[in-house]
């Protein structure tokens, strides 16, 4: 069975917000459009997002890490915001695992966004009903565009390729190797909701340095410290000392 | 919702992004004439199909209620900055400008300045005034980052962005310092990800980590305006652990060149020459001595079977007293040791040892040998091609100081050092660069460039290489408004476009008639001093004449600045424009060859907006400007895109704006006969031209004979001559002979001698940035920067409904340790004071910057109104600019004024500024201040809807 989701490599997020908007972008004019702002040009504007970017500091200065966290719909595999639904708005599609919501049965009624431990669900304040992420569902089947844009617009876009996309259920695609490989992890797994979504955590590259490294039979200094000799004509001691 | 849903994009066209600087090839995807979707174009070498929230954004700015829609006159009376407009037509626009600029052209035509903004059109625009024949013009690199294209250029021929950049595909260790958040956007992005993938290992030296930063494997805090002091030890380091690339230096720089240490000589500091050369041309002769070790004596360099001394002390048989310029560069960095950096810059010495050691061995022990055969410019054929994988990568951090040119001279002999200029995995050109050091073009040296009806004798920006070359009178007074070229700022190739407004207002060094800004907000963010400056916008004279007559701004979007304008002219977004990324001024060229693009219209200008480009020529027409007529004395273009087709450099030179496709079928590159469909063919190639180098002239290019003369056959340069690296800088010794009085060039002021003597070092030093000096320290202990975040980088001009979600206002970032000292909880309203002002905002706690240094996202904070958002936006109520602690001048004894700069390029000294903090008293306002009077829409301007449910074309 298949199960779509997508794997952020925190190793090279610099927190650029491409995703956020990007998925802004599409999503407002697409299937799950529109995505709304209350007050676009006033004070405390207030729009849905699909995706945003959390950035948090951990440790203290000097050793300290800027984390960019990129955080949407885990499109769990246990996804608790399905059962509380009272109209049956909220599913998850058995042939790709995405959860999606009906905006014809949606009614408002934010039970998911209470049952959802991550967040990830908002509220559309002119609709009404409850969105979030749809793995852009309206893109990444559409045999109108070239197979490379049957994408999430987030994948797409995201400059550092930090943002894979695929089935985590097929142990052989990009995903799962990223996951397996480079320690991919769930957002809180002690919620039992089997979250699709994985992260990728930072990874430190360093350089050791031998002390014998330093020197080097080819090392320049053994040309360039041998410095002129003294013209033989030059007054020496040999002129004057006769002892 | 609906599943899978298809969608009928009706119309997809190409074109170039212009959200920030970087000029990413996009996809605009429309449906219905609205635009649908934004994505980069996968085709673009640039941006290679990625895209970045900006660019994302576009749509939110083609559709922004602050976009300016008719031209607009100040209503008669109305003070500048009330933003009391009235609606006029461009025939009375065009009738008013024309009218008043012939007048000035006719008596004095330096009365007219022209200074623009981030406007990636300067071929055109610089055009235009010197055509006119003002001195008077330049674009916004002063008050950017003029300090890294001079410092690098003056060194190595080149220079980071546009004109080259790290390899990083290549290299190894790659150190990126002094870099903003987000510089050079996605091309910087896609690299450093797949670097890091690659298992590149990443450093990262700023005061502090975000952005880039985030993700380096280290990150090393350092306080702001001291990697000088860090590099020079570095060198220090490396010079006494014999990890530099003596073959390099030996064969590619000046490193072995005998300076003559005659102090009673007048070539005193000077290499000693074998014979004066036949011309006087901008490339170097191969005249220069080596002392031999072979043969122990003086012999031309690059003698066949020579190797020089790189130390040592000789003496020439007329008995003067020489040593190699390496010698001259370890007598320099000698007591610059890591222990005595560690004091100023606050890294410890440990660091800066291992920082040192880890580029020398990584350089030396990770070579690169690419099987690709070359031959260099004094016949010798290499088989392959070597590379020392350390690049570097770094910007206003650096530039932005009043050191800073010698701090980047110090990064360039840095990366010479350690043999990576040009070379893979090290640094890389980009075309047109490399170019001699320093490049050709000059401006005129005499105010008599200056003629009434006539064009400006020379450029108005150009590339100083003695004090000849300086543009001042015979007094030695400047002849720019800005100062530029004198010898207050002898190298500012850039202009000093952060002094007109404060200078013009003064009338010194004389008064102007007409400034035109075009996107620039010189009324808030792009300028220092900004209270003062919207004062002197609006100051007039005892008669009630302004003391700037007349302003004119032409801009996309209501903004500070357009509030004073006399008349404004409403641009055209990117969506609804021709423009080139040229040759002739900064193209999008890559490491393997050059590149030029284009933007082409995928929506029609809304409302009565006119491109800039079209308003320029409209106005080259009527005032009858040489190139804008033809013989007759009529209309030469069309339009912008006639002109970009039929213009070339000079009658039959076959060198115009774009350089792909040129001859009549488009067969021909950089030279040909103008090509009726050259527009055409870059539509239909993605917008762009890319001619690939042969992979022999990809590598070395400064010293690769096959390169260098394809280049001079291609005419981007004039000589092939190899293009040493400026280890030690005559140029700079140049000006410093003339200073002490020696020497047959110009003299400077008595006024300026000692700074100019001081400054201009031959070799890099260490100095504190200058506002430093005068600051007392104790009161004033915190240095503050700012920068822009990832998402609003080099966006610019227009408020942005999504984009402002993300960052609607800023804090000011201080480091824990240093906000508890003070009494400053998180989020507290604080006071932040400089010795020119203060500003109330709120404080963020963070562990992500270094003890001594605040930091703030630039350009968040607003004047109410600006931008058609409403008077209580965040921006304007929470958000702050740190401008206003800034001054554009430095402390001044008497009479005299001086740009708070650095002395050598004018580059402004945005990050010099030193400031302390205290908590707000509990009964202030929980408001930023200062606050200014709320700006009203002008007159056409959409309002802004109170929701937004964007759907583009009809909703289902």
């Amino acid at each position: 069975m298949t199960q779509l989701a997508l794997v952020i490599d925190l190793n090279v997020c610099v927190g650029c917000q491409a995703c956020v908007t990007s998925c802004k972008e599409w999503n407002t004019s697409g299937a799950a459009g529109t995505m709304s702002d209350e007050r676009p040009y006033d004070a405390d504007p207030s729009g849905t997002f699909f995706n945003r970017v959390q950035t948090f500091e951990v440790g203290e200065f000097p050793d300290t890490e800027t984390v960019h966290f990129p955080k949407s719909c885990l499109h769990c595999e246990d996804p608790p915001c399905v059962p509380v639904c009272p109209t049956g708005a909220s599913y998850k599609r058995p042939e790709d695992g995405i959860v999606l919501v009906d905006y014809d049965k949606c009614i408002g009624c934010k039970y998911c966004s209470w049952a959802c431990p991550y967040g990830a669900r908002e509220l559309d304040e002119k609709q009404k009903v409850m969105k979030k992420c749809t793995l852009c569902v309206d893109r990444i089947y559409d045999a109108a565009l070239p197979e490379r844009d049957r994408r999430p617009a987030c994948v797409m876009a995201c400059p550092t390729s930090a943002r894979l996309f695929g089935d985590i259920h097929d142990p052989s695609s990009a995903v799962s190797i990223a996951i397996r490989e480079s320690g991919g992890y769930p957002l809180m797994p002690e919620w039992g909701t089997h979250p699709a979504n994985h992260y990728l955590p930072r990874r430190k590259t360093r350089l050791r340095i031998h002390d014998d490294e330093l020197e080097r039979a080819d090392n320049p200094l053994k040309i360039d410290s041998q410095l002129p000799k003294p013209a033989q004509s030059e007054p020496s001691l040999d002129d004057v000392t006769s002892w | 919702m609906q599943a899978a849903v298809s969608h009928p994009l009706q119309e997809i066209k190409n074109t170039t992004c212009y959200m920030c600087a970087c000029r990413c090839g996009i996809r605009v995807h429309l449906t219905a004439g609205k635009v649908r979707y934004i994505d980069g174009n996968p085709d673009h070498p640039l941006n290679q199909g990625v895209i970045c929230a900006k660019g994302s954004s576009g749509i939110m700015k083609q559709y922004s209620p602050a976009r300016l829609m008719k031209p607009l006159k100040r209503r008669a009376g109305a003070d500048r900055g009330a933003g009391e407009f009235e609606e006029i037509s461009w025939e009375e626009a065009f009738a008013t400008l024309s009218e008043r600029l012939a007048r000035i052209r006719e008596t004095d035509p330096k009365k007219f300045a022209l200074f623009t903004g981030r406007d990636q059109m300067q071929a055109l625009t610089g055009l235009f005034a010197r055509q006119f024949g003002t001195p008077n013009y330049a674009a916004h690199g002063g008050f950017c980052s003029v300090n890294m294209a001079a410092g690098m250029i003056y060194t190595i021929g080149g220079s980071f962005w546009e004109f080259g950049g790290p390899d990083l595909d290549r290299a190894k260790l790659f150190v990126m310092i002094g870099t903003a958040e987000d510089h050079h956007s996605n091309p910087m992005k896609i690299a450093i990800a797949k670097f890091k993938r690659d298992g590149g290992r990443f450093v990262s030296i700023n005061p502090v980590r975000t952005g880039y930063s985030a993700i380096a494997d280290e990150w090393v805090p350092i306080r702001p305006g001291s990697d000088g002091a860090l590099l020079l030890a570095i060198i220090h380091e490396l010079i006494a652990k014999g990890l530099y690339d003596r073959d390099f230096l030996v064969r590619y720089t000046n490193s072995g060149q005998l300076v003559n240490l005659d102090a009673k000589h007048d070539e005193f500091g000077m290499f000693v020459r074998t014979e004066v050369p036949e011309e006087e041309a901008c490339y170097e002769p191969q005249n220069k001595l080596w002392w031999d070790r072979n043969s122990n004596r003086p012999v031309l360099t690059h003698s066949e079977g020579a190797d020089p001394y790189l130390r040592g002390e000789f003496k020439l048989s007329d008995g003067t007293p020489v040593k190699p310029a390496f010698q001259l560069l370890q007598e320099r960095v000698k007591d610059y040791t890591p222990d005595w950096a560690a004091q100023i810059t606050g890294i410890p010495a440990d660091t800066i040892r291992r920082l040192a050691y880890e580029m020398g061995v990584t350089a030396r022990d990770q070579k690169i040998e690419l099987p690709i055969a070359w031959t260099d410019s004094w016949g010798k054929e290499h088989d392959t091609v070597t590379g020392n994988p350390v690049a570097f990568h770094a910007m206003r951090g650096l530039a932005a100081h009043s050191n800073g040119f010698q701090t980047i001279r110090a990064l360039g002999i840095l990366m010479t050092l350690l043999g990576t200029i040009d070379r893979p995995g090290g640094f890389r050109h980009k075309a047109p660069f490399p170019r001699p050091i320093p490049p050709c073009a000059r401006t005129p040296n005499t105010p008599l460039a200056v003629k009434p009806n006539h064009p400006l004798d020379g450029l108005a920006l150009g590339w100083p290489s003695d004090p000849d070359d300086l543009f001042v009178n015979e007094d030695g007074s400047p002849v720019r408004i800005d100062k530029a070229f004198s010898w207050e700022y002898p190298l500012s190739v850039h202009g000093l476009m952060h002094n007109v407004i404060t200078n013009a207002w003064r009338g010194d060094p004389y008064r102007i008639d007409t400034l035109l800004i075009f996107m620039a907000n010189m009324a808030w963010n792009s300028t220092m001093n900004t209270v003062e400056v919207r004062k002197m916008l609006n100051d007039r004279d005892g008669d009630g004449e302004f003391k700037i007559p007349f302003l004119v701004v032409c801009d996309a979007f209501q903004s500070e600045m357009t509030a004073f304008a006399d008349l404004i002219l409403p641009d055209t977004t990117y969506l609804e424009r021709h423009d080139v990324m040229s040759m002739l001024d900064r193209p999008i060229s890559e490491f393997d060859g050059p590149v030029d693009s284009v933007r082409i219209p995928v929506l029609p200008p809304s409302g009565e907006c006119k491109p800039f480009q079209e308003v320029l020529i409209e106005l080259g027409s009527r005032l009858k400007l040489p190139v804008f007529v033809n013989k007759e004395g009529g209309r030469k273009y069309r339009d912008y895109p006639d002109f970009v087709v039929n213009y070339e450099t000079e009658p039959g030179s076959g060198i115009g704006f774009l350089a792909g496709w040129r001859g009549r079928g488009g067969e021909k590159f950089m030279r040909g006969e103008p090509n009726p469909r050259q527009w055409e063919m870059y539509a239909q190639n993605n917008g762009h031209y890319h001619y690939r180098l042969p992979r022999s002239y990809q590598y070395m290019r400064n010293w690769n004979r096959g390169y260098l003369e394809w280049s001079q056959r291609m005419r981007i340069t004039r000589y092939a001559e190899p293009i040493l690296i400026h280890l030690y800088s005559e140029v700079l010794q140049k000006f410093r002979l003339a200073a002490q009085g020696k020497g047959i060039t110009r003299k400077p002021p008595a006024h300026l001698a000692s700074r100019i003597a001081t400054y201009f070092d031959p070799l890099p030093f260490f100095y504190e940035p200058l506002e430093v000096e005068t600051t007392d320290r104790r009161k004033y202990p915190l240095a503050a920067v700012t920068q822009r975040p990832m998402a609003m980088y080099h966006s610019w001009d227009s408020q942005n409904a999504w984009l402002r979600q993300i960052h609607s206002h800023n804090y000011l970032f201080v480091n824990v340790r240093t906000a508890l000292l003070a009494g400053i909880a998180d989020g507290d309203w604080i006071w932040v004071e400089s010795q020119w002002g203060k500003v109330r905002c709120m404080a963020r706690h963070s562990e992500a910057v270094e003890p001594g240094t605040v930091w703030t996202w630039n350009a968040i904070g607003k004047a109410a109104g600006a931008w058609n958002l409403s008077p209580d936006a965040n921006e304007a109520r929470q958000g702050f600019l740190l401008n206003h602690l800034i001054s554009e001048e430095l402390p001044s004894e008497g009479e005299r004024r001086i740009s708070n700069s650095d002395p050598i390029t004018g580059q402004a000294a945005w990050y010099d500024v030193r400031v302390r903090i205290y908590k707000a008293g509990i009964d202030e306002a929980k408001e930023s201040s200062p606050q200014f009077a709320p700006l009203q829409p002008a007159p056409g301007m959409a309002k802004r809807p109170a929701w937004l449910a964007y759907f583009a074309g009809a909703k289902k």
